[in-house]
């Protein structure tokens, strides 16, 4: 197979584009389709400081990767969830990457580690409170994330989530008909109210295989390794699902998602903005100060009953 | 040929020469949610893996 672009042998063949690319040019086609989510969901400016959320997986580090390549000035915060074993191998890829690949571009690794802070790892937390390991650990990253970017003034927040994500959690929505959590589905959220940070998703134009594709053609170092927590999760079901329409029907996964985008964009037109819902909804928590539709937001509530149990 | 598969980590073992497209046939696994890498560098579906080598079948799908 061949190139399209160039006479080069191409490495990675784009069903849904009906196109393949070399090396060099996927590089390219990757960076700008970057540039053009950035571009078109107003994303942020050249003088913005991004703060990117790392995990040290191929999506987060390979947009850390990409923004300093466009010039960005993007920090970057890795929650350290104690995980035995695989938080200290993604722990070692995002601080090598920082010391190999982001130092040299003037730009800092911040780390939080949910041990040193809620006196265990998310595995222990998750069962002092009953709940289920992932829904704590996306509380606690949601919750820490927003607090760094906001504390250290960042203009916006920046998490790696791709197009399998985004139409993933699509259907997943679509299949409950959990409506009311589709008008937060969009690449950009605003800073709708005092405490919440702007979040933007840039990758989400691409698929993890394209992005898988990136990481490998630029040596970016990343933990292939799947999370031991996600295991049986309900994402990788719906992943699966799509990935089988994609391999009969190339493009499913972009039309479906997209197609939403489009839809989302009509609707919001004449209806109340996520802002306007935000302010009406949402007060600043009793303990910390972040935003929540509670007196206390979901992580303090989270914190106050493991601090309970363990007494 | 060398096959290295993950989740489980496992090696196995095919009969070579065969096409990247034919060895997804053979394991029965989606070509969207894999890439095949030998050495460094990433096939294509129509690239041919000789007996005597070694691939990595790499997963591309995450928890998320």
């Amino acid at each position: 197979m061949r190139c399209r672009k160039c006479p080069q042998r191409a490495v990675l063949g784009m069903p849904r584009h009906n196109t393949a690319f070399c090396g060099p040019c996927l590089t390219e086609f990757v960076r700008t389709q970057v540039q053009k989510a950035i571009k078109a969901q107003s994303m942020f400016a050249p003088e913005d400081r991004i703060l990117v959320a790392v995990s040290g997986g191929k999506d987060s580090l390979t947009l850390w990767e990409i923004l300093l390549k466009l010039g960005y000035r993007a920090d970057a915060l890795y929650v350290d969830l104690g995980i035995p074993g695989y938080s200290d191998r993604s722990h070692e890829k995002v601080e090598r990457f920082a010391r190999d690949v982001a130092e040299a571009c003037g730009s800092k690794l911040m780390i939080h580690t949910v041990e040193e802070d809620a006196g265990a790892g998310i595995k222990e937390l998750a069962n002092l409170i009953k709940r289920p390991t992932c829904s704590a650990c996306g509380t606690i990253k949601r919750y820490q994330f927003n607090r760094v970017a906001w504390e250290n003034k960042y203009d916006v927040m920046a998490t790696g989530h791709n197009l399998d994500d985004e139409a993933a959690r699509l259907l997943g929505n679509v299949l409950q008909w959990q409506e009311e959590y589709l008008q937060k589905q969009s690449p950009t959220l605003p800073a709708s109210v005092e405490g919440f940070a702007k979040k933007v998703k840039p990758l989400y134009r691409m698929t993890e295989r394209e992005i898988a594709a990136y990481a490998v053609v630029n040596r970016i170092d990343y933990l292939v390794e799947e999370c031991p927590m996600a295991k049986g999760a309900k994402m990788l079901v719906y992943k699966d699902a799509l990935n089988r329409l994609e391999a009969e029907s190339p493009g499913t996964k972009h039309r479906f998602y997209w197609g939403f985008l489009e839809k989302q964009k009509k609707v919001g037109e004449s209806s109340v903005s996520m802002t306007d819902t935000d302010q009406t909804m949402l007060l600043p928590c009793e303990t910390c100060g972040q935003p929540t539709t509670a007196g206390t937001c979901s992580f303090c509530r989270m914190m106050a009953r493991a601090k309970t149990s363990t007494r | 040929m060398n096959i290295h598969l993950s989740h489980p980590t496992r090696d196995i073992k095919l009969q070579g020469p065969k096409r990247v497209a034919d060895i997804f046939k053979e394991l029965q696994l989606i070509p969207e949610a894999f890439l095949i890498i030998r050495g460094q560098d990433l096939m294509t579906e129509d690239e041919i893996v000789d007996d005597g080598d070694s691939i990595e079948v790499r997963p591309v799908i995450s928890g998320g």
